[in-house]
């Protein structure tokens, strides 16, 4: 069967969900071969969680390289590793590093590339949404491999347990492939929530908040749903909330089950980033808000007395 | 120092998107077009560093002759001089292709910066940046949320996930930047006085030495197969608050099994 490249997404030592929905995926198109891509020591800790999601094959390419400049290293990895194992298809998380190795790759191999896809047929085929997710269009690469990303919670991951078998890869990086350093990594705020991107459910605070202080609110919520906490742009740019939270056309692009909006009004750039979400829930004390359009439940009310409700009444229920 | 500031025109995020019925593309005609937000922070940025080190900003699009208004926009923020790619047979490009001429038109100003938005509205594909940099075999600073520049060297805070990263490189090279890096100026009346004799070069294939078939829907690397319009979401349940609100949301919530 031909391999079926899966670039891993990992972080803090640990596999990201979107790397196990890429291997479902991927074994509907062929064998998975997971490709880690990292410091020394990197592969270890996920090997196992791979073989779980059917990776065949675990390719480690470890070297300092890899983490020590900003992209184009795992590229004439990855490259090589293309032309050596000739698979049927590289697949990578729509993420921004994840699409900007696709990019560099697809002008190295002058393959064409699809970013952004929900799904992928045995054909080739490609679905994705487009302009905020008010369009569906099936496309397919016309020169080299099906090359793609694929956008974060698209598909539910299950597990297919096989017991990998590790190929160590030759790590061999050319000087034009030293031009960017990374000198420094800096975490911040990241705590025990969930990804925005990967979470399953996002709990998101607008203007309405009102303030700083008052996102507790969101995050109560959202800690008893252990869900993410995301924020408008009025949100961010008033300064209740970090920039990186914020969700819409120039934020994060999220997916998840349950999408929760607490005062924001529902401005088509925010829906942008959440309108595919499957079940949608607002609370907005407007009734003519655009959000409850879009809303499975919506509730007209004022956040701090309906908030504080549910958070007691999920407690009750635990 | 010679900088490249990368503007692309886009249809409105704020109004409705369409792609082109006949072959799949976006439609242009159809939205009001506008500079791609991210890039007036590259345009800002750009004056920045000229304004701190000296030199020339050039504005370079690749666009239809209507992109010749976001050029013109761009100029009223106070850029020099503009390149326009414009070839009917760069119609359709995939990104491949569209890098392709990009990459040659900055050739020809052999600049040391090159200042881009990190993706553009309408594709969101966030690749442009890294494809030109491997194309011109510079290097590519990309997601900045702050630009150092200290002579040739560049330092960015590139905006991560997790938190940032702190990467370097000399000149030169491709620098994109998110919405977090600055606050775009608007254009003094003044500035759009200036910018209508501002000069703009038009460079066609021909001139960057690109064959047709290289490009535009003859070249593309990949293909729309088909395109449908999503249903519109439908509003489900709304109930106003009586007291009650918070218990019937979390009531919503155990019926769909998320509590
Ligand atoms: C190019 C461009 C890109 C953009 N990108 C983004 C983006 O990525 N993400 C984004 O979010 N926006 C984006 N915007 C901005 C967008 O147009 C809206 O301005 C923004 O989403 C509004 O945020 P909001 O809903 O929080 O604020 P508002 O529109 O002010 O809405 C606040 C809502 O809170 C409600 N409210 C107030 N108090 C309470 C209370 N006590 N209880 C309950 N409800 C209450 C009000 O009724 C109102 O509906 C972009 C705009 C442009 C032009
Ligand atoms: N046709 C174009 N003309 C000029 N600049 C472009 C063009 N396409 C993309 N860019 C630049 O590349 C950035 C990223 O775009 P993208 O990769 O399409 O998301 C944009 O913000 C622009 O600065």
């Amino acid at each position: 069967m031909t391999e079926v490249l899966v670039v891993v997404e990992h972080s803090g030592g640990a596999v990201k969900k979107v790397t196990l929905e890429m291997l479902t995926l991927a074994r509907t198109l062929g064998e998975p071969a997971a490709v880690v891509l990292g410091g020394a020591g990197t592969a270890g800790p996920l090997t196992a969680k791979l073989g779980e999601f059917g990776a065949a094959k675990v390719y480690v390419a470890e070297s300092g390289e890899l983490d020590g400049y900003l992209v184009a290293p795992k590229v004439s990895v990855l490259a090589a590793l293309v032309r050596d194992a000739s698979p049927g298809a590289v697949l990578l998380a729509s993420t921004q590093e994840g699409k900007e190795i696709a990019g560099r790759l697809a002008v190295r191999l002058d393959n064409g590339l699809l970013t952004d896809i929900v799904d992928l047929a045995p054909d080739g085929t490609a679905t994705q949404t487009v302009f905020a997710g008010s369009t569906i269009v099936t496309s397919k690469v016309t020169r080299g491999l099906p090359l793609a990303t694929l956008r974060p919670n698209s598909l539910t991951p299950t597990p297919a347990p096989v017991t990998p078998e590790v190929s160590t890869v030759d790590v061999q990086v050319a000087d034009g492939d030293k031009l960017a350093r990374v000198v420094d990594r800096k975490a911040e705020q990241k705590g025990s929530r969930p990804e925005l991107t990967e979470a399953s459910i996002v709990v998101s605070g607008g203007r309405g908040v009102g303030s700083a202080d008052n996102f507790k609110v969101v995050e109560e919520l959202a800690d008893l749903l252990g869900a993410a906490v995301g924020a408008s742009r009025a949100a961010t740019d008033s300064g209740f909330y970090p920039h990186q939270f914020q969700v819409g056309q120039t934020g994060k692009t999220v997916s998840p089950q349950l999408y929760v909006a607490l005062g924001i009004s529902g401005a088509i750039q925010h829906r942008a980033g959440m309108q595919t979400s499957k079940t949608i829930v607002a609370v907005n004390k407007d009734a003519e808000a655009p959000m409850f359009e879009l809303a499975d439940f919506g509730v007209v009310g004022d956040l701090f007395k309906v908030v504080p409700q549910a958070a007691e009444e999920i407690r009750k229920r635990k | 120092m010679n900088i490249v500031v990368l503007v692309k025109q886009v249809p409105d995020s704020g109004s409705e998107r369409n792609l082109r019925p006949d072959d799949n593309t976006v439609d242009r005609g159809s939205a009001s077009n506008v500079i791609n937000e991210m890039d007036e922070y590259a345009i800002e940025e750009a004056l920045k560093v000229q304004e701190a080190h000296g030199g020339e900003v050039t504005v370079v699009t690749a666009g239809p002759a209507s992109a010749a208004e976001a050029i013109r926009k761009a100029l009223s923020m106070g850029p020099d001089k503009a390149v326009h790619v414009l070839d009917d047979a760069l119609h359709g490009s995939c990104a491949l292709g569209t890098s392709k001429a990009l990459a040659a038109a900055i050739r020809t100003i052999n600049p040391d910066l090159v200042l881009a938005g990190a993706e553009s509205t309408d594709g969101r594909v966030q690749v442009m940046p890294h494809m030109l940099a491997e194309r011109l075999g510079i290097a590519a600073l990309t997601g900045a949320r702050k630009l150092t520049v200290d002579g040739s060297a560049l330092t960015i805070e590139r905006q991560t996930e997790e938190g940032y990263e702190v990467v370097t490189a000399t000149t030169p090279a491709v620098v994109s930047v998110w919405d977090t890096i600055n606050e775009p100026r608007y254009p003094s009346f003044k500035g759009i006085m200036a910018a209508k004799k501002k000069p703009v070069t038009t460079l066609s294939l021909a001139d960057l030495g690109i064959s047709p078939d290289e490009v535009g829907l003859a070249g593309a690397s990949s293909t729309v197969l088909s395109a449908s319009k999503r249903p519109p979401r439908q509003g489900g349940t709304k109930v106003s608050d009586e007291g009650d609100g918070g218990v019937k949301l979390v009531e919503f919530l155990v019926s769909e099994k998320f509590v």
